[in-house]
């Protein structure tokens, strides 16, 4: 007998000014199964999410939902037709309770008062039929992000949804904490729901997905099946050629000590320990991987080496230079260290500024780009010109501004830049985070080269396989400390696992 | 998401000048329109108003040399704004240190006695500028140091110099209170200024009649200085990437703190100037509550010239225009001169909320466009 799908997508086109962000896409989803979609940064999954939660309407083509023809005008209309959504960044108001976080948009009344019992009552039901316990009364900001994340999946059950989207649901968890939510995903499954799992990590992909649909450039290049496809056959539709997924690198052959960091403290923006006295030495010619689920301090270690962030107490030494508590203008001139931001829009870039400007945004005022105080324009554009070549930073002009970049090309400017001047330290944050297979190679391949020309390297990564794939040794962070440190040769995913977990086996 | 985009053709020189001109113009005709329709619900004739008003503007020697000498402090007050928002703060003390300009210039130009013009007049509008940026720098600091916004400081600010200034000239009281240091003391009871002196003044262009002075030359060359400054040099890209990013700025080795502080000195500087030029061209003297609307009216006409030192002049022209054109416009159709000033507010609703001519147009924004100017990022804390 065929089955009606519970989701269908026809022939959806969706055209921005200038920009094709989906071309007759087609998308159909069963009761019951989990449909995977994978697709490189820019190739148009969260414009195809947001048309089928309402954000979008259609340049052309429909969405019929059980079968019907539905029109969608926002978010509200479809979680009426049963459509949930758990954002890859949590909407979650961070100061309320789980009760309150849910019932927020749709509050259950008792004589114009709130029904917080009865709220209460139906999470702790839901958390119990789908095996995620949670406290209704705890507040959102003392959860792990984990159990935000299933705050968010309840939220949208509490709504009744039958349709759930997954917008990257496992880049901010440890690898056990993945295992639980596909323990959830299954039972989801096993009870009648559907779900649509956007993600860029082809393991997860073929652990738990019924069906794989990949789009490329704004449209469905192929479907796959779980239990045939492969890591490499998936990469290369994704991407539209073969890929490498292994960084082809020789061994290490460490130097003179480049960054000797001993007994470092810091604190968060709050006040709260961020480090709690964290010492490291990275030699000359090594890749230190540090590794470790969000939020162990590993932000803060990197603002603190880059001299964004002040120091309590401990000592920073660069090139055998005391850089503890430097400006970054110092760190950069005298420490000849460069730094490949985690969050590229706050700090690596700025979206409004031409690529041309962006890629002198730290050395606007040396020669050749400056003559006193002024700005030497043809030097600026040759700089320009001279990088996207050589960084493939893919543009039609240098003169558009940095924010309409797709991410891989701006994550690519931010590398020419801080690789275009003599460096000896290389400190490189979530250097691949959201970006498309192909710039994620390409970005690999140049952080090795700068390890063989003698740069020490520390590489922050909350992407357990970028980490085991390019570091010679590997720190792992819990709690502001650096637990242990790994060589790459003995490493295992599982005991690097258990250490983010902070679980140090004797 | 520009992202899967197909090749995007580099917007053309002309075509963002375009883009740039779009939303004040029609800005501007809007304002007109509401204006009209205004005029028409009291039982005015809009049309005879208009043509009143151009006239009055530009229909004679006069009426040209009335808005040319209205520009000036509205070009200069205008780009002190301007700077400001350049690196993401919003200077709404413009006012207070064109004050404080006022008052600094006067006190040069009203002593030293015997100084040939060459030392003396340069040497008053030097003080002006210093006199408001000092005033400037003030919520510069103090947002920096303290991180009081300096949209609070700089309207308490506005106050102080107020009546600082009218201390100055406080002509004493019949119980014998000290006046104040710059009074008149040839005035009897009013309390206001001696004249600047001859050898501290802009000396008039043309017929005196007309009442221009070289300040015209000072503004133009303010225009292009900060023209200057803020796209071709080092300085003016420190500024403009603090405004944009501040955490990028950091990230850049920008010091963000003296950059704040030296961008509140150069826009209170600008106003500063704006008053010494004023008075040392026009009025010569000061008394108590002097300077009134022009400092509010910079934040109007940066904001309609796209924070842009040229779209200053043009939005200055404007607003010199509609002041000078004011008068006649009552004259001819009996139309009350505070329509000019509706339209004013108008201009200002629309150029400050761009999102309704947007809408009302159908004009959709460029993916490669980003709003130039944000109110809303003065306000998200230091």
């Amino acid at each position: 007998m065929e089955q009606i799908p519970v989701l269908e997508a026809r022939n959806i086109t969706k055209r921005f000014p200038g920009v094709i962000a989906n071309q007759n896409v087609n998308l159909t989803l069963y009761r019951g199964e989990i449909l995977a979609l994978l697709g490189e940064n820019g190739a148009g999954k969260s414009t195809l999410m947001n048309i089928i939660y309402g954000l979008y309407q259609p340049t052309e083509g429909e969405i019929l939902v059980n079968g019907k023809p539905v029109q969608m005008r926002s978010p509200k209309d479809a979680i009426a037709l049963g459509i949930g959504m758990v954002h890859q960044h949590f909407q979650l108001v961070p100061v309320m309770t789980v009760v309150d976080n849910v019932m927020l948009g749709s509050e259950s009344v008792r004589c114009a008062f709130l029904n917080r019992e009865a709220a209460a009552a139906r999470i702790t039901e839901l958390s119990e039929r789908y095996n995620m316990a949670m406290d209704p009364y705890a507040l959102v900001e003392d959860l792990p992000v984990g159990v935000r994340q299933r705050v968010e999946i309840i939220k949208a059950l509490y709504r009744q949804a039958d349709i759930l989207i997954l917008d990257e649901p496992t880049a901010v968890l440890t690898p056990q904490e993945i295992e639980g939510l596909f323990a959830v995903m299954d039972l989801l499954r096993g009870q009648g729901k559907s779900i649509i799992f956007i993600t860029h990590k082809l393991k997860e992909v073929l652990r738990v997905a019924d069906r794989i649909g990949v789009l490329r450039r704004g449209q469905v290049v192929g479907e796959a099946d779980p239990k045939t496809a492969t890591q490499s056959s998936l990469a290369s539709l994704m991407v539209g050629r073969e890929v490498i997924l292994e960084v082809e690198k020789s061994d290490a052959h460490p130097g003179k000590a480049v960054l000797e960091i001993s007994d470092l403290r810091a604190t968060t923006d709050l006040g709260d320990t961020a480090l709690a006295g964290v010492s490291l030495t990275v030699h000359a010619g090594e890749i230190v991987g540090v590794a470790g689920v969000q939020g162990n301090g590993q932000t803060e270690l990197v603002e603190v080496l880059t001299g964004l962030r002040t120091a309590k107490s401990g000592t920073i030494r660069i090139g055998g230079q005391g850089m503890t508590n430097a400006s970054p203008r110092r760190i950069t001139e005298e420490g000849q260290s460069c730094h490949i931001p985690e969050d590229r829009h706050a700090f690596g870039m700025v979206d409004g500024y031409p690529i041309t400007d962006n890629l002198v945004l730290n050395t606007y005022y040396q020669s050749p780009f400056a003559r006193g105080i002024t700005v030497n324009r043809p030097a600026i554009e040759a700089n320009a010109a001279a990088l996207v070549e050589k960084f493939d930073v893919r543009t039609p002009s240098v003169h558009l501004s940095g924010g309409s970049l797709s991410g891989g090309n701006q994550q690519k400017m931010v590398v020419a830049r801080e690789f275009s001047r003599p460096i000896q330290l290389l400190i490189a944050a979530q250097p691949t985070r959201g970006i498309d297979v192909g710039s994620i190679e390409f970005i690999h391949q140049q952080i090795v080269a700068k390890r063989d020309e003698g740069v020490a390297v520390v590489l922050v990564s909350s992407e357990l396989d970028e980490i085991l794939a390019l570091s010679d040794r590997i720190a792992v962070m819990y709690k502001g400390e650096i637990i242990d440190i790994v060589d790459r040769d003995d490493a295992t995913r599982e005991g690097l696992g258990l250490l983010m977990a902070g679980v140090k086996e004797a | 998401m520009a992202t899967a985009s197909p090749a995007l053709p580099s917007p053309g020189r002309y075509r963002r000048i375009f883009r740039g001109l779009l939303i004040p113009v029609l800005a501007l005709l809007t304002a007109l329109v509401a204006g009209a329709l205004v005029m028409h619900l009291s039982g005015d004739n809009a049309q005879d108003a208009y043509i009143g008003l151009f006239k009055g503007a530009f229909g004679s020697a006069k009426g040209w040399a009335a808005t040319i000498r209205k520009m000036i402090p509205f070009i200069l007050t205008g780009l002190s704004v301007a700077v400001a928002f350049k690196a993401g703060l919003f200077n709404i003390g413009a006012s207070g240190q064109f004050v404080m300009g006022t008052v600094f210039s006067v006190f040069i130009g009203i002593n030293f006695e015997g100084l040939p013009m060459a030392i003396h007049l340069p040497l008053a509008i030097v003080f002006g500028i210093v006199g408001g940026a000092l005033w400037g720098a003030i919520p510069g600091i103090l947002k920096v140091y303290t991180g009081a916004h300096e949209v609070i400081v700089t309207i308490m600010l506005n106050y102080v110099a107020a009546l600082f200034a009218g201390w100055t000239v406080y002509a004493g009281g019949s119980q014998g209170q000290t006046p104040g240091p710059l009074w008149d003391r040839t005035a009897g009871p009013i309390s206001e200024t001696p004249d600047v002196l001859a050898s501290a003044r802009l000396p008039y262009l043309f017929d005196p009649s007309y009442r221009i002075h070289y300040g015209v030359f000072i503004a133009l060359a303010a225009v292009v200085f900060i023209w200057w400054l803020i796209y071709k040099t080092t300085i003016g890209f420190e500024i403009r990437t603090v405004g944009q990013n501040m955490k990028a700025a950091r990230y850049a080795g920008i010091r963000v703190n003296w950059t704040v502080i030296l961008t509140m000195g150069i826009a209170g500087g600008l106003a500063g100037l704006a008053g010494a030029v004023e008075t040392l061209g026009l009025n010569h003297k000061f008394a108590p509550e002097f300077g009134g609307q022009v400092g509010f009216d910079g934040i109007t006409i940066a904001l309609l010239g796209q924070t842009h030192p040229f779209g200053v002049v043009l939005s200055s022209l404007l607003f010199g225009a509609l002041d000078a054109g004011a008068s006649k416009m009552q004259f001819d159709s009996r139309v009350s001169a505070d329509i000019i000033q509706i339209i004013q507010a108008l201009v200002l609703a629309f150029v400050a909320a761009p999102m309704i001519i947007r809408a009302l147009y159908r004009i959709k924004r460029l993916p490669t466009e980003s709003e130039s100017t944000s109110l809303g990022t003065s306000w998200g804390g230091s």
